[in-house]
């Protein structure tokens, strides 16, 4: 187990893929099907494209407040990888890769983001909770599905996403705790990207590691490299199997960076030194991924220079069908109150109808 | 038929509606072997197991928080917050989360879930356990907040709760958890939530209360008639959405409109009934609709609290002073 050799406590790191790509310990290597690797692959790129693209509709003012997700690719992409499609993905706000990996579209994810509740409507299918602005609670609903799902006898893992700032609040303890106590199948998936907002890592906690934090509640934690592909994808699958045979909820730690601002609206450069941003972009997961699939003879420069292409103009056209999408009606922001109107809404609503009838607005 | 208090009531309802529906599971602290602190489950973890019926870490946030994560996969979680004034942990799950969760997913996830909780004075309890926070909780869209009086709405009350696809804060007057017992059907039966209750008719002037002060309200009421005044009450028994239309009819008969509530009085449901009443039916009015409230106050501690509870001579004066204005 993967899980037990990394002591989280000795700052030990789970690492396979290094920054030129290479397998440090060919043992370590997970068995993923080729086909599997390269939708990996695929959609970290298209993150990159969205992610980068969303930030230049944003300084045009075409796009309203993003919080992109650069340099975090493996984790999210890595992690979701490791699941099924039966289970449960429950975001905070910052998984555009694992998102897209789930099957929610960029159209929808745009939506939201461009300010349409509309957006967080996922397919039946694909079990994703819409995204989380309050910090860390979503980690207790992760609990309460995957208590459902042992409860009801299913087999279905929850992972829940939580960055290093969210290890502070209370709700983070209260989660794993439970989870713990209830042996529920939950998997913590935390990316430390070294920032909140701009309030650094260090001054989170006094931990060594926020994977060691788990140690404190009676389960497992590892940390990862968290732009090693690789090494998410291995730590993962082995917890939400782990959670899958009744072995209860693990945390991981992937050790990351956020290349780019928290949202649109901050300013990184305000509090963080150019040069530790250079150094992490030496670690880009999505270059040392590149290399080992053309290692494995999977890709190619020449493929990849294409489809960064061809996702640069999915991403302007997915784009502009969200900006041509228009207002929602009326109608829209009345009637997912409550299951049924109540009569004041109706009253409301009925009331500005008659208004907005009246001026023409 | 049986005899039950409203504990028993309680009891009753959520032993009958989880025999019923295997899909409810009922969870807090002390909930589960010793039935919660005011034996609101007893019996229950026996008949139906840990699964079904358990204790949790003392973790209100949590409590609440994965109670919304188990409607989201297909259960109807019914779980208890031991005392009202504990809820406040749990409040970002209640406000951010459960009273969110079907709009922030266009209707995807509803949240077929019961916040229960013992709220209100009177039982001379320590700091943070008489509290009354209905208004809070009725201030946010997306939940429903009930308040039942009797046994018999009780039962019907919880049953309606549970079977809404929307979160109900379930707020239990636990001053007469044990005050009395009433006649409560063996049978399945719901009252609607939304709906007032007339409890009694009258034609001077329209009395709204709800929870432990409705009854407090009746001796007042008993005591008023004896000089000849009639007034009518009414039990709002849903704080939200309110029963405007019970309310506003009532007073367009009677012309005369008092609120008594036990929650402090600033910012409270009493403004809200006051603002529809002046809405709806100011030309029908004789005297200015009033409130008689809680002080805008911390609750006393035991020594002090007898100065806080209303009590049924205030409510007769306050009616008194209304009809002959």
């Amino acid at each position: 187990m993967l899980i037990d050799r990394y002591d989280p406590l000795e700052e030990e790191m789970l690492n396979i893929l290094d920054k030129n790509g290479k397998i440090v310990d060919p043992n370590l290597e997970p068995f993923i099907e080729n086909d599997n690797l390269l939708k990996m692959y695929q959609t970290m790129l298209l993150a990159k494209v969205a992610d980068i693209k969303a930030l230049q509709y944003q300084r045009q003012g075409r796009m309203l407040t993003y919080a992109p997700n650069r340099g975090q690719e493996a984790a999210q992409v890595g992690s979701i990888a490791a699941t099924d499609k039966n289970d449960w993905l429950v975001p905070a706000f910052r998984e555009l890769g694992a998102w897209l990996y789930k099957g929610v579209s960029l159209e929808q994810v745009f939506l939201y983001w461009y300010g349409n509740e509309m957006g967080s409507k996922f397919p039946e299918d694909v079990k994703m909770l819409p995204v989380s602005v309050p910090i860390a609670s979503q980690l207790n609903h992760a609990v309460g599905i995957a208590m459902a799902s042992k409860i009801k006898r299913e087999k279905d893992v929850a992972i829940a996403y939580v960055g290093d700032g969210g290890t502070s609040q209370g709700e983070f303890h209260e989660a794993v705790n439970f989870a713990a106590v209830f042996n529920a199948p939950v998997v913590f998936l935390i990316q430390n990207n070294q920032w909140a907002i701009s309030v650094p890592r260090s001054v989170q906690t006094k931990s060594k590691t926020l994977a060691q934090k788990a140690l404190a509640y009676g389960i497992p934690g590892i940390q990862v490299d968290g732009n090693d592909v690789l090494a998410v994808y291995a730590a993962t699958k082995e917890a939400v199997e782990r959670a899958r045979n009744g072995e209860g909820p693990t945390i991981i730690e992937a050790v990351t960076y956020r290349l780019g601002p928290h949202t649109t609206s901050d300013d990184p450069t305000i509090y963080r030194d150019v040069s530790e941003v250079t150094e992490w972009e030496k670690k880009d997961p999505i270059d040392r991924f590149k290399k080992y699939l053309i290692d494995k003879g999977l890709w190619s420069e020449d493929k990849d220079k294409s489809k960064y292409e061809e996702y640069e103009n999915y991403v302007g056209e997915t784009f502009k069908k969200v900006e041509g999408s228009g207002f929602v009606p009326l109608e829209d922001i009345f009637k997912y109150t409550y299951a049924e109107m109540t009569p004041n809404l109706i009253e409301q609503y009925e009331e500005y109808k008659k208004h907005i009838g009246e001026e023409g607005a | 038929m049986a005899l039950l208090n409203n504990i028993g009531a309680l009891t009753h309802a959520l032993d009958k509606e989880m025999e019923r529906d295997s899909s409810i599971i009922v969870y807090g602290e002390d909930v589960g072997y010793e039935g919660g602190v005011f034996r609101a489950t007893v019996g229950l973890q026996e008949k139906y197991g840990k699964d079904r019926c358990f204790d949790t870490p003392l973790s209100e946030a949590a409590i609440v928080g994965t109670a919304i994560g188990a409607a989201i996969n297909g259960l109807k979680p019914v779980v208890e917050i031991q005392f009202s004034g504990f809820v406040l942990p749990a409040v970002n799950q209640i406000l951010a989360h459960a009273a969110r969760m079907r709009n922030r997913s266009r209707g995807k996830y509803n949240l077929p879930m019961v916040i229960r909780m013992p709220y209100g004075g009177g039982i001379r309890a320590l700091e943070h356990h008489s509290e009354s926070l209905e208004a809070i909780f009725s201030h946010i869209p997306g939940l429903k907040v009930v308040i039942p009086s009797t046994p018999y709405d009780t039962k019907g009350l919880l049953l309606s709760a549970i079977r809404d696809p929307d979160p109900v804060i379930f707020m239990e007057p636990k001053r007469i958890y044990r005050a009395f017992k009433q006649e409560v059907p063996e049978e399945d039966y719901t009252v609607p939530i939304g709906k007032a209750k007339v409890v009694k008719k009258g034609s001077d002037i329209t009395v709204v209360t709800w929870g432990a002060l409705v009854r407090e309200a009746q001796k007042a009421i008993e005591e008023v008639e004896k000089e000849g005044i009639s007034a009518e009450l009414i039990d709002l028994r849903t704080i939200s959405p309110i029963d405007k239309e019970t309310i506003i009819e009532s007073v367009k008969k009677t012309g005369r409109f008092l609120v008594v509530h036990e929650a402090v009085k600033s910012f409270g449901a009493g403004a809200e009934l006051i603002s529809i009443v002046n809405e709806k039916a100011f030309l029908h009015l004789e005297a200015p609709p009033t409130r008689l409230a809680g002080f805008d106050i911390t609750v006393p501690l035991p020594r002090g609290e007898h100065h806080f509870i209303i009590e049924p001579r205030q409510i007769a004066k306050k009616i008194r002073e209304l009809v002959k204005f």
